[in-house]
């Protein structure tokens, strides 16, 4: 394959993948990161043990289209709904916040009402991902 | 977009969201940054524009966290521009010096953006000089550029930036190394980085030799120095020695070569969008492609008036 110098000039769509809390697993985090830069997105990813303020600081400043949130820990609960607040809070009210990880169902629906827009579970396509995240990331210039 | 003018003065006045927006637009080569181009031109405030290269996992990263702790010591604000490269067949990235720089994310005189390459092949993005330039108008001063880690050829940030920190790392290669042209050549500091590894002092030993007397750009050689970003050793000298060569860095000869250099990249952009905006563009391409013409001078009937 020839690399294609023409592809660039399109805007990529900008993702923040980023690790809430205390988990110290992010293979799963890397490989979605891996599996986004092939289908064509511009991905940020912050390493581990992030806290939400920290997490919303960085999508303001990268101006982020989407926000990736992986979290095994068990915290969704309590760490999700306060990263969308801070994200919100700094007027990012079109950012798409997505989650990913280890979340029982019935966590699911609460998560939504939060603001979370889609949460990926074990096993889900990459390329489900970046379809959704293309289909609901918000219009760019 | 419409709601493009009123960010700079928004950007400037300490709105970080406005300013991550404007960089948003000038990546994106949105049609109205071109108008706020003189206007941005016309904001900036003489920031001290420092690049930051090396080969890959040298510590740039770590090394410009280090410096900007340093700068916000000296009560300075900091601007960071840390450039990862974009794929050249899908034209995705992976950009991870955040991960280093999070102890920065929450304080508000620190402001740090990744940029892909997007398609650039000399360690910076076409805009970064221009994503720069906004940054110094939001009165963030130094601005630091951090390159892909770059090779022996990626020198496009020394054409731009005022002071060009190379970071090495000991046993990066023979004294051959030292004497070729390329990175080292375009070095107004030298970093001599994870210093606490063995053989540290001997290769910057190895380096200040080759590197004494070899003339070209400079009648002086540059300071090389040991850090170690990840303790903070060397970094205070390290911030001493860039604001040291400010002064070399401003004066008219240096300032017209960068003039120069801006201009050419300008010219090239310009060139390139008019080419691609000529209605026999995929005509030349599939010309060329068929060998029914040399891609030479297919580009002067592009752009010939």
């Amino acid at each position: 394959m020839t690399a294609d110098a023409g592809q660039e000039r399109a805007s990529p769509i900008r993702v923040l993948i980023a690790k809430p809390g205390l988990d110290g697993h992010d293979r799963g985090a890397k490989v979605l990161a891996r599996g986004l830069r092939d289908e064509g997105f511009e991905v940020i990813y912050t390493g581990l043990r992030q806290t939400p303020e920290m997490i919303a600081d960085a999508a303001e400043q990268e101006d982020v289209d989407v926000v990736g949130l992986s979290i095994l820990s068990g915290a969704h609960m309590t760490l999700l709904p306060r990263i969308v607040e801070q994200i919100r809070g700094r007027g990012m009210e079109d950012v798409l916040i997505a989650a990913g990880g280890i979340i029982p169902d019935a966590d699911i629906a609460p998560l939504k009402d939060a603001g979370i827009a889609e949460i990926f579970g074990p096993g889900t396509r990459i390329g489900d991902i970046a379809r959704y995240f293309r289909e609901h990331a918000r219009a760019r210039s | 977009m419409a709601d493009a003018p009123p960010l700079l003065p928004a950007a400037v006045g300490g709105d970080r969201r406005a300013l991550a927006r404007l960089l948003t637009l000038i990546e994106n080569g949105d049609q109205a940054t071109r108008e706020l181009l003189p206007k941005i031109f016309a904001a900036t405030r003489g920031a001290h524009l420092v690049g930051i290269t090396g080969p890959p996992g040298a510590g740039k990263s770590t090394l410009v966290t280090a410096l900007a702790r340093e700068y916000r010591r000296r009560g300075r604000r900091v601007g960071i521009v840390a450039v990862d490269p974009s794929s050249p067949y899908t034209g995705g990235a992976i950009m991870g010096d955040r991960i280093r720089m999070m102890e920065h994310a929450a304080d508000r005189d620190v402001f740090m953006r990744s940029m892909a390459s997007r398609g650039e092949l000399g360690g910076i993005a076409a805009t970064t000089w221009l994503v720069a330039a906004a940054l110094d108008a939001a009165r963030y001063d130094p601005v630091l550029v951090e390159t892909v880690g770059a090779g022996q050829a990626e020198l496009e940030i020394a054409r731009l930036a005022e002071t060009t920190v190379v970071v090495e790392v000991p046993e990066m290669g023979d004294e051959i190394q030292a004497i070729k042209a390329g990175l080292l050549e375009v070095a107004d500091v030298v970093a001599v980085n994870k210093a606490d590894r063995p053989g540290a002092e001997r290769s910057a030993r190895q380096l200040r030799a080759m590197l004494a007397g070899a003339g070209g750009r400079f009648a002086a050689p540059p300071p090389i120095l040991l850090t170690t970003a990840t303790t903070g050793e060397g970094i205070a000298a390290l911030a001493d020695a860039i604001d040291a060569d400010r002064k070399r860095a401003r004066s008219p000869e240096q300032a017209r070569i960068r003039a120069r250099n801006q201009l050419l990249g300008a010219v090239a952009e310009g060139s390139r969008r008019r080419a691609e905006a000529h209605p026999q563009w995929d005509s030349s391409v599939g010309q060329i492609a068929e060998h029914q013409i040399d891609p030479i001078t297919a580009a002067e009937r592009l752009l010939e008036a």
